[in-house]
């Protein structure tokens, strides 16, 4: 039985999948709020990745890029629910769609 | 090794499972804690790759933080609304949306796995991570060192978040959108997951006592007008302070 060795492709191949799953939830999805959680999945994707690689290329500064992206999608999640907030506020029950007064 | 690949193999179960919940299940809170167990699930990879600080940071700042924020939101707007499925405003775009999605996730896979194993690259460029050093200490040298730049707009960023969200969630001042606006009605139907039991029509068919509807009827009527008479008072007010 061959043994299966744990390197960092494997690390990386999931995350490519939990990308694809955020991405595909972002593309199907309507509910505002279930959009930015699928964001939220393709942070967390590409935090998993820079982590793996922070380990097989032995440097710390992987590590420090994640600790900026988690700031930036805290921030970026906090702008965003008061825009969503300040919609639904004028609008109850508005979705993506509904959002579209600047179409061109 | 063993442990590791089984370590791996139960979280990354729960990050792929817990990610097909946020997209899949309909109701908000399920998509919320669905959120919970792919962020748990990461911060033990974290853990299992040595980024003890990352993982405590993931789950403090992720599952404690924004999750709850999330839920907050989800509670102010109510829960109570399912997204239709019978309309769709762009032809077929759940169809692309999946095929987009797979072709991410396949051809990203393929390149990795016909990559190979070894990482191309100049090796700890920044600062060596297998240090003798704690993680945090690391981390911090790195941080106010190289990154101090990256720090510092960090901090502006956060800043521009907290006004701008103190400057979004302020009571607007103008009109509400008024529905003429939209001839067409929204672009998607929205379906009531709890419908108001007040609003169902089959309620007339229960057998229920004919004075009962009626005192039920007044009682309705009653809560009306008092609800009107608190409008009118708050409109009055409103017109006083313009």
């Amino acid at each position: 039985m061959p043994q299966l060795v744990l390197t960092e492709t494997w690390y990386l191949v999931l995350a490519a999948m939990l990308f694809a799953i955020g991405a595909t939830g972002l593309l199907i999805r309507r509910n505002v709020l279930v959009m930015f959680m699928c964001v939220e999945l393709m942070l967390n994707a590409v935090n998993l990745s820079f982590v793996a690689f922070a380990r097989s290329l032995d440097d710390v500064g992987g590590q420090a890029v994640v600790f900026f992206v988690l700031v930036v999608a805290a921030a970026e999640v906090v702008v965003g629910l008061g825009i969503i907030v300040a919609i639904m506020r004028r609008r109850p029950g508005a979705t993506a769609d509904d959002i579209s007064l600047m179409r061109g | 090794m063993r442990v590791e690949m089984f370590t791996f193999l139960v979280a990354g179960a729960i990050v792929l499972g817990g990610a097909l919940g946020v997209v899949l299940l309909r109701n908000p809170v399920h998509n919320a804690l669905s959120l919970v167990a792919t962020l748990f699930g990461v911060a033990v990879l974290f853990v299992a790759q040595e980024a003890y600080f990352l993982a405590a940071i993931q789950v403090i700042v992720y599952a404690g933080a924004i999750v709850i924020l999330f839920l907050f939101v989800i509670m102010l707007l109510g829960v109570d609304r399912v997204e239709s499925t019978e309309r769709d405003p762009l032809p077929a775009q759940r169809i692309i949306g999946v095929l987009a999605g797979l072709g991410i996730g396949v051809l990203s896979i393929v390149i990795l796995v016909a990559g190979g194993g070894d990482t191309t690259g100049k090796k700890s460029a920044t600062a060596a991570l297998s240090d003798q050093a704690p993680d945090i200490e690391r981390l911090g040298k790195v941080l106010f060192t190289d990154y101090v730049f990256a720090f510092e707009v960090t901090a502006v960023l956060l800043t521009v978040a907290v006004v701008g969200a103190v400057v979004l969630s302020r009571r607007p001042t103008g009109d509400p959108i008024d529905l003429d606006e939209f001839p067409d009605g929204p672009a998607v139907e929205h379906v009531a997951m709890f419908p108001d039991p007040d609003d169902l029509d089959d309620l007339a068919d229960l057998d229920l006592d004919a004075d009962a509807l009626a005192a039920a009827g007044d009682d309705a009527a009653g809560d009306d007008d008092s609800v009107s008479a608190d409008d009118a008072a708050q409109s009055a007010d409103a017109e006083v302070s313009r």
